[in-house]
């Protein structure tokens, strides 16, 4: 048997900015086999929050992850209602879907852009990034930030958006329905991306189906999951608006559900500023009962899981997160097998992977943790010192 | 050493001026306000004050000759190209097949490069770098053929000057056809998008030149940089009359022009896979350039 070439992709690699190890093995350009090794971050972020009260750790969520930046507090928030059986006003659940579909335009047009910038495009990468600044300027202006807007908190929303800024939001929405419309255009029509995209990486529906494949990953393979239609929550069920699901699981597909969902997502909006009523925007939680709760939110990579266990206290017990990227990440053990090494770093990042938000680490023995946060900085501190010593000798 | 010395060493060496023009061209196409002309100057004067480091398995002398193998040959091929285009210097027999063996040499150095640095992505690259190599040099030469069977003459000189006088090769049909084959092996040659495939950055870093570092990967840069202006010369040279006309600015206007061609062409296409390269070249290019060759023979 002749000897594989191993091609590492990773931990440091200009693919991705996060840290993440796929060591491809190749026969000549062919990828034969893949090990895929993550969790080099550490953040502790499951075991802060349990340090943190109620209020406090839809802040701490909200830093999971900085492009999907309410997909966790969105979660988390459903999951504390949940627990608490609170009942949300009505405008408040209007504006969190807003603010849940603006991100879901940005965040793929940041995907698209990257996926772009991977293919050597880099027209596109600029291009899609610069139609992405509508939205943060729409961000901006409601939440006072572009990024982390921090709008959501349990029982309502922080903010509330204005009678003033709904038509600068509408004047966003038809400008970029016409830039995504261009941008679907230029990109469906360009032979040389069909030649790279289509047939590469693909993801049957079975196999979607058999790693719990989830958002457009699995949608583009046929599946139609979304947690916005399955068990709808905040204003998905007084909304008229569809799955967008394609059928061929390549490379392809998960562009152009991406692109549609975009397209999916101004709809959504447009009608809840239409809809949306007026009144409170907060239901004021006054204490937290003993119990467990499950949130669950659609964001732009998939379905993000949120878990709450409360004892009455002031914080919860346990809280476990679940990133979309846990389950998408895996596929690539399928999609990435057989393709070329050229087509392999696009397959990787086509899942839209987010590392950072995906990875926790505990270390378990017999069912007793046998350290924990404090331990395992002081263990990275120790092990940087040492590698630090080796430099300088 | 006198005067004509330092005055052609200038010439051959100050190619790389055109190279901020791509730059700034592309910023423009992505709307960014792009860097100052000087940008790819200061990067490499920042290049040569680093250290050079050598990697531990590397063919030493091979690692290090690379990049000046490449160079050389680049020089002497806009020493020939300034002297017969800005002062009508007559040439010699064949220059142009000269010209042609010279243009592979880059390509080589790249290759030599990559492979005396044993490094596995650098090894990909190299391997990339041949094929394609493979690839656009058929489709370049039978293009090429083009206007040396339109002039009949294989010196420089004698085609610009037939092209003065008779028009240039580019206004015929297959001037045209193989202007286009030329236009698409050249942007391969240079190692632009959509053929950068040797040194595909998101695939596999920079391909030869991972293990490049310091005045070493600033020759390598500056071969680039010679080459985006060089190639668009050569290519004026051969099919659009070199700089023959009376008035210079439209003899500029004309090489600026190619230049930006490659650039708007590297803005608005992905990149394409070896194989699918390869295809491309074999399969469609060549086969203009025959359809073009056999056009021209026939007084087309």
């Amino acid at each position: 048997m002749s000897k594989n070439t191993i091609i590492p992709i990773g931990p440091y690699h200009p693919l991705q900015e996060e840290p993440e190890f796929f060591k491809l093995q190749v026969e000549g350009e062919r990828v034969v086999g893949v090990e895929i090794n993550i969790g080099y971050n550490h953040r502790g972020i499951e075991q802060l929050c349990e340090q943190k009260s109620y209020d406090q750790v839809t802040y701490v969520v909200e830093r999971i992850c900085g492009i999907c930046s309410t997909s966790h507090p969105f979660a988390y928030v459903n999951a504390v209602e949940d627990l608490a059986k609170v009942v949300v006003p009505e405008r408040a659940l209007y504006i969190r879907t807003i603010i849940g579909e603006l991100e879901r335009i940005h965040s793929h047009l940041l995907w698209l852009g990257l996926a772009g910038h991977f293919l050597g495009y880099n027209t596109v990468f600029m291009w899609s990034w610069k139609y992405r600044e509508i939205v943060l300027n729409i961000f901006e202006q409601i939440s006072g930030n572009r990024n982390h807007y921090a709008m959501m908190k349990p029982g309502g929303v922080r903010r509330d958006i204005d009678k003033e800024d709904i038509p600068t939001i509408l004047k966003g929405m038809d400008e970029l329905e016409t830039k995504i419309t261009m941008l679907k255009k230029a990109i469906m029509d360009d032979p040389v991306l069909h030649a790279r995209l289509k047939g590469v990486g693909v993801l049957t529906k079975e196999e979607a189906i058999n790693y719990s494949a989830l958002g457009p990953v699995a949608r583009a393979s046929g599946v139609k999951i979304d947690v916005r239609k399955d068990e709808p929550y905040a204003a998905y069920d007084k909304i008229d608006w569809d799955i967008i699901v394609t059928e061929n699981g390549d490379l392809f597909d998960k562009v152009v559900v991406r692109i549609l969902e975009k397209l999916e997502s101004i709809k959504i909006i447009r009608q809840c500023l239409k809809k949306i009523p007026s009144g409170e925007i907060d239901a004021k939680i006054k204490e937290i009962p003993p119990g467990e709760g499950i949130g669950r939110h659609e964001a732009p990579r998939g379905e993000v899981f949120h878990y709450i266990r409360s004892d009455g206290t002031n914080s919860p017990v346990r809280h476990k997160v679940r990133a979309p990227s846990f389950m998408n990440v895996a596929t690539n053990n399928t999609t990435v097998i057989g393709t070329n090494v050229a087509d392999a770093v696009i397959v990787l990042a086509a899942v839209d992977p987010c590392y950072c938000c995906t990875e926790r680490l505990y270390v378990y023995q017999d069912h007793k943790k046998v350290m924990d946060a404090n331990e395992l900085i002081k263990l990275s501190q120790e092990r940087t010192e040492e590698l630090r010593k080796k430099l300088v000798v | 050493m006198n005067f004509y010395f330092f005055r052609d060493f200038f010439f051959s060496c100050v190619w790389e001026v055109f190279y901020p023009l791509d730059r700034k061209v592309t910023a423009r196409i992505q709307y960014r306000v792009g860097p100052p002309w000087y940008q790819s100057f200061a990067d490499l004067l920042k290049l040569f004050g680093k250290e050079t480091l050598i990697p531990k398995n590397s063919s030493v002398t091979m690692f290090m000759l690379a990049p000046f193998l490449g160079m050389s040959a680049l020089l002497v091929s806009g020493f020939i190209l300034y002297k017969i285009n800005l002062f009508n210097m007559p040439g010699f027999l064949g220059d142009l097949i000269v010209m042609v063996y010279l243009f592979t040499i880059p390509s080589l150095s790249l290759i030599l490069g990559g492979f005396a640095s044993s490094n596995p992505l650098s090894s990909l690259g190299s391997s990339r770098e041949i094929k394609l190599l493979l690839g656009y040099e058929l489709p370049f030469m039978l293009a090429i053929l083009v206007p040396v069977i339109q002039t009949g003459s294989i010196r420089f000189s004698e085609i610009i000057q037939f092209q003065i006088e008779h028009g240039a090769v580019l206004y015929s049909i297959s001037g045209s056809l193989a202007f286009i084959a030329v236009l698409l092996s050249v942007q391969a040659k240079m190692g632009l998008v959509p053929f950068d495939v040797a040194e595909a950055e998101t695939e596999i870093l920079s391909g030869p030149l991972t293990e490049y570092s310091g005045p070493l990967l600033g020759i390598f840069k500056l071969n680039k940089m010679l080459m985006f202006s060089i190639l668009p010369l050569f290519v004026l040279s051969c099919f659009w009359g070199g700089f023959g006309n009376v008035n210079p600015l439209i003899n500029i206007l004309k090489f600026l022009t190619i230049v930006v061609i490659f650039t708007l062409i590297r803005n608005t296409n992905p990149r394409l896979r070896v194989d699918q390269a390869l295809r491309f070249f074999w399969f469609k290019l060549s086969v203009i350039s025959s359809i073009a060759v056999i056009l021209a023979l026939g007084g087309m």
